[in-house]
């Protein structure tokens, strides 16, 4: 209970801290970029808009810490304004519409991506030397040096525009009515692959790495050495004494993975025109959208603080160690 | 202990050796021996870019969308600049842009770890909630919002990958530097009323120097990969010729839709050419350092069995 408390508390003061770097930045960034966007969209607004988003991206001259008192108050009220690019939609609705996707895209990879790379990496490291072991791990690395963008423009050319197997923007048909039939499922799917399994792609490297060190420390502790005294079947060894055993390092990168699934999915989103947060924090940055940035950056950062704490209590779960301390 | 359970699992504290012993290890290891070859091929030809390609890579010199040939030998691009001028002139930057920001990175985080590590209590409470902050902070939409507000240049793109980039060193420094500031030589170091400056660079530091020397690498190969990324947002200094910037027009241009694959090809392949080289030199410091990742020749039961 300790441990959990102690975590929760640290995961505050990582959201305060994200919440104020937010604050200071356009308060205190060089080139007053918050005045360009006013002088670019003034008269679409109404007066008092404007004088919400004043004070939001702090354009007014009252001391600081009444600002950042009154930011703060705003943000735990869920009030981040109006979107200047999709204006007047609120900030919350539209970044509301998008998680969605993301968390779609994300979580399909994420998943795909630790079971495959776990697996491969419990074999790599049962078979030191064999096929597995030998011919993958470098293989993995190669490709995962190249820049992720790259390789996904590049799966987007080859599958995409070539070979027309997959679909290469967007998250469904245009025009298709979004709901629980066949159609729109199979529909949103095929749009999925192409994105999901580059990101598998680039990322299942890490996990099969990961696991096949941890794993390789775990075959020499002696109740391995045990258990095949004991003349247990290979297969029961390998994966219920060896491989749960080294699991836990990978629970914490799954953990950090989460992350990942919100905020490292930009790039995907962008070549793929995936309509999730990343392409949306993008347009914003190139819209010069101040209050959609702002709400999405904090968005972002909440989804990954939460991934992490849950990761935590599960650790507490799976970990004896950390319960006894 | 908040960091005790995400601290790096495959870490083992390395076992120190002469340094001979370590630099021969390098140089008989044979992923060593071939990333420091692509990496010196690199710094060559980016140090003679100016040499093997005279004048402003950026000016257009042929026809538009060229395929390669004897004259381009990697074909133009939509604007009918010598890719192959653009690819290596592109190298200067990327690889400055890289070597900075690890450098730079990695010198933060051997300041925050030993710090950490030698003052403990309060002093390492505050600083590895700072690092785990950090590292927590979603990296990639950071960089995206800090680029944003700030004016573009290469100033601001280093600056940025580093304030991102010098957490995760910073803890793997830290861990390493914990278990060798509980060795009895540091406790003799205080006992015998040396500086702490003293202690944390002259005592502690030169014992992990394979740790420092793999964040290093780690860190480089972030910076290439993290600026390419950056430009290819548009996020960068597009004025500047990299190879992020040039994916960057490859992209806006639809070099790809178009099929001038060859303008799209060259920049990213030499990204991933460096950081597999520089991925090489770092597994290969591991295997030297740490005996259990070593290629192993006997079979596995005896192997097992022996141990």
């Amino acid at each position: 209970m300790r441990f959990i408390l102690r975590r929760l508390g640290f995961y505050l003061i990582a959201f305060w801290a994200s919440i104020t770097l937010n604050f200071l930045l356009p308060r205190f960034m060089p080139g007053d970029p918050v005045s360009r966007m006013f002088a670019r969209s003034q008269d679409r607004m109404q007066p008092e808009q404007i004088e919400a988003l004043r004070k939001l991206l702090g354009v007014d001259d009252r001391p600081l810490w009444e600002q950042y008192v009154d930011y703060l108050h705003n943000i735990f009220t869920g009030q981040m304004g109006v979107s200047i690019s999709r204006f007047p939609t609120p900030v919350t609705e539209v970044i509301s519409s998008q998680i969605g996707w993301t968390l779609l895209l994300g979580g399909t990879a994420l998943v795909i991506a630790a079971v495959v790379g776990n697996l491969l990496g419990i074999l790599a490291a049962w078979r030191r030397g064999g096929a597995v072991d030998s011919a993958l791990p470098p293989l993995l690395v190669f490709i995962g040096s190249f820049p992720y963008f790259w390789l996904a423009m590049g799966a987007l050319y080859l599958f995409g525009v070539v070979l027309n197997w997959f679909p290469i923007r967007h998250a469904f048909t245009d025009g298709l009515e979004p709901g629980f039939t066949w159609e729109f499922i199979g529909d949103v799917g095929a749009h999925l692959v192409l994105p999901a399994l580059t990101i598998v792609l680039v990322s299942v490297g890490g996990w099969m790495l990961g696991m096949r060190n941890t794993m390789i420390a775990t075959n020499s502790e002696d109740y391995i050495t045990m258990a095949e005294a004991k003349g247990l079947r290979p297969g029961r060894i390998m994966l219920r004494y060896a491989a749960r055993n080294a699991m836990l390092p990978s629970v914490t990168s799954f953990g950090m993975g989460l992350g990942f699934v919100v905020g490292g999915a930009l790039l995907t989103e962008v070549v793929f025109a995936y309509p999730g947060v990343g392409y949306q924090l993008l347009n914003a940055v190139q819209g010069l959208d101040y209050p959609l940035m702002q709400g999405l950056f904090l968005t972002i950062t909440a989804a990954v603080l939460l991934a992490n704490f849950l990761v935590d209590i599960l650790y507490v779960r799976l970990d004896p160690r950390v319960r006894s301390n | 202990m908040t960091t005790a359970l995400l601290k790096q699992p495959t870490q083992t504290p390395a076992v120190r050796k002469p340094n001979r012993s370590f630099v021969h290890g390098l140089l008989s290891n044979k992923k060593a021996v071939t990333g420091m070859a692509v990496m010196l091929v690199f710094i060559a030809l980016a140090l003679l870019a100016p040499v093997l390609f005279p004048g402003d890579p950026s000016r257009i010199t042929a026809m538009a969308s060229l395929e390669p040939s004897a004259e381009h030998w990697l074909g133009t691009t939509a604007k009918g600049q010598d890719v192959l001028a653009l690819t290596v002139h592109g190298s200067r930057s990327s690889l400055f842009v890289g070597l900075t920001v690890g450098f730079a990175s990695t010198f933060i985080g051997i300041l925050v770890g030993l710090a950490s590590a030698y003052f403990g209590r309060f002093i390492d409470e505050a600083l590895s909630l700072a690092t785990n902050v950090f590292l927590l902070l979603p990296g990639l939409p950071l960089l995206v919002i800090l680029a944003a507000f700030l004016p573009p240049g290469l100033g601001t793109v280093i600056l940025v990958l580093v304030v991102t980039g010098w957490a995760g060193s910073a803890r793997v420094l830290r861990s390493q530097a914990l278990s060798i500031r509980s060795k009895d030589f540091v406790a003799a170091a205080v006992v015998s009323g040396e500086r702490a400056g003293r202690i944390m660079f002259r005592e502690i530091l030169p014992n992990m120097a394979s740790i420092v020397m793999g964040t290093l690498l780690a860190c480089v190969i972030y910076g290439i990969g993290a600026q390419a990324g950056l430009e290819f947002l548009g996020l960068g200094d597009v004025s500047t010729v990299s190879w992020g910037n040039n994916l960057f027009w490859a992209g806006n241009e639809g070099a790809l839709l178009t099929g001038s694959w060859w303008v799209f090809i060259p920049s990213g392949v030499c990204i991933a050419l460096v950081a597999f080289a520089l991925a090489l030199i770092n597994y290969a410091v591991d295997e030297v350092t740490n005996p259990r990742l070593r290629k192993i020749k006997t079979p596995k039961n005896t192997e097992r069995s022996a141990s």
